[in-house]
């Protein structure tokens, strides 16, 4: 896969243009969208007019940063200014954005050249973007598999070099997941620092939006543009040093159920981290049994109050297996609604503990490989479990903390298929998070 | 309302609804409910009140 980190610098140095790069992109998407389906909204003319005028900029000497002139896509939950924002539905398949998302906004105005709208399982309300408006999204390394979901769209269009980058959103997992299935980076911030205004939700209090890209020095580049403008540091990170880097393994619940090759690759990846220097400590979450009820309800409650109108007044626009998880949602109790905020709180506070004296904590970011499409169960060590309960075993917990964490490439399956690394990092220090990936990324490739 | 009376009228309601295919589904989310009540963070009025260890 090409890289922003190295296309960005030829763009800089004049050695390749916007137009060209974007062009590519778009010629890619000819090529290959008719069976991966990654795209909803496809912004051709806006795409090579933005390239045309960066292209312009750059050659008078009016470069922006690493992000003028490079093409990326955004998940259609996220508002484009004048271009429809679906949600993956066609409950909103005529609505268009009046106005740029908070994150729109300040990739613009780093110079991003947007080349479309990715497709998603319907209002991020899944994992596996099978059940969207607009029919599945697949997954480039095997046509019959999920690429992951809520942002499957995205993760398959940067994977297969339909843009070089791409903004999704992570309610339980929805950036990290389709990450680990497509086999590129999936950073989720910490809570609430990357705006979500302008992005339609699915649970505000879970709701992150961050970038997917093919390196995690891309997807730092893209995060930091996104960051609030007090916020944005320097360009280029250096990884931490590997030797002394502190890793919590966390243990049990998070090793319990994984398919055997993804235990396996997860496992040599640590390895190779600790042959680097590396050191790791056993950690726990005490309460990790209890994590899929918490997110179960606060997901649930969240969701049917911002769908009770649409479920009532247009029903037959929602796929059916989403409708019908809407409708289940608003059968959650108030009552079990508040205990649910109790136990989310708790979680934000054992992972805290989880990760003092360590630097990150590692563990898989998916206990399974990308699915078949449709397949509704998967054989794990233990015995076979609901694929939507394996997809955000090891993600959702970092949405009921809010910290942030990332998911990076570890090597494929017997089939071929990626496995994927979650480093998960203290509040208030996503850079060294970051540091710690470009560390992993770097040890685990070498 | 105890699960099991919670149940009843959640599956009441999607027969009336005309939702039969919520049944089923039902049954999953009153597991994870019968999860959640048995945590033991939960209040229980006739127990001592825990002290947060994180307030000094």
């Amino acid at each position: 896969m090409k890289t922003i980190s190295e296309l960005t610098a030829r763009v800089a140095a004049g050695q390749i243009t916007s137009e060209k790069l974007t062009e590519e992109c778009l010629l890619k998407i000819g090529e290959y969208d008719e069976k991966l389906n990654a795209f909803i909204t496809v912004t051709m003319d806006e795409a090579l007019a933005q390239a045309r005028a960066a292209d312009k900029e750059i050659a008078a000497g009016r470069r922006i940063g690493p992000l003028h002139g490079i093409p990326i896509s955004l998940k259609d939950l996220i508002d484009q200014k004048g271009v429809r924002t679906s949600a993956g539905s066609l409950v909103r398949k005529t609505h268009v954005a009046t106005a740029d998302a908070v994150v729109t906004r300040r990739l613009r105005e780093a110079g991003a050249v947007f080349v479309g709208k990715t497709n998603l399982h319907e209002f991020a309300f899944g994992t596996t973007n099978e059940d969207s408006g607009f029919g599945p999204a697949r997954n480039p390394h095997n046509l019959d598999r999920s690429p992951g979901g809520s942002s499957g769209g995205s993760a398959a269009a940067v994977a297969s070099g339909m843009c070089l980058g791409t903004v999704g959103t992570d309610t339980g997992g929805s950036i990290r997941i389709p990450a680990a299935c497509c086999g590129i980076v999936g950073l989720k911030p910490e809570w609430g620092h990357i705006s979500a205004s302008g992005v339609v939700p699915l649970s505000r209090q879970l709701d992150h939006v961050g970038p997917l890209a093919a390196s995690v020095a891309d997807a730092w580049l893209l995060y930091n543009a996104m960051q609030p403008p007090s916020d944005q540091i320097g360009d280029a990170l250096e990884p931490a040093p590997l030797k002394g880097l502190r890793l919590g393994v966390l243990s049990g619940y998070f090793f319990d159920r994984l398919d055997a090759d993804v235990e396996r690759g997860v496992i040599e990846a640590l390895g190779r981290l600790l042959q680097g220097g590396a050191v790791a400590t056993e950690v726990t979450v005490p309460h990790a049994n209890d994590m899929a009820a918490i997110y179960l309800h606060l997901v649930f409650g969240d969701a049917a109050e911002y769908h009770a109108r649409t479920l009532a007044t247009r029903p037959q626009d929602y796929t059916k297996p989403v409708r019908l998880r809407l409708e289940m949602a608003r059968y959650v109790l108030a009552e079990d609604y508040i205990r649910a905020l109790r136990g989310k709180a708790l979680i934000a506070r054992e992972i805290d503990r989880a990760l003092d004296g360590v630097d990150a904590l590692i563990l898989p970011s998916l206990a399974i490989p990308a699915p078949p499409i449709g397949a509704v169960t998967m054989p794990v060590k233990g015995g076979p479990d609901q694929v939507r309960t394996l997809m955000l075993r090891c993600s959702q917990p970092f949405n009921l903390s809010g910290h942030p964490a990332i998911s990076i490439p570890c090597g494929r399956t017997k089939d071929g298929l990626p496995i994927g690394l979650q480093l998960v990092g203290h509040k208030g220090r996503t850079p060294a998070l970051v540091q710690a990936a470009l560390a992993a990324e770097a040890a685990i490739a070498s | 309302m105890t699960i099991a009376e919670w149940l009843a009228a959640a599956k009441a309601d999607a027969e009336k609804r005309g939702l039969p295919e919520l049944i089923p589904m039902l049954d999953g989310l009153a597991q994870a409910t019968e999860r959640l009540r048995a945590a033991d963070w939960n209040d229980n009025p006739d127990k001592d009140t825990p002290v947060d260890e994180d307030h000094q």
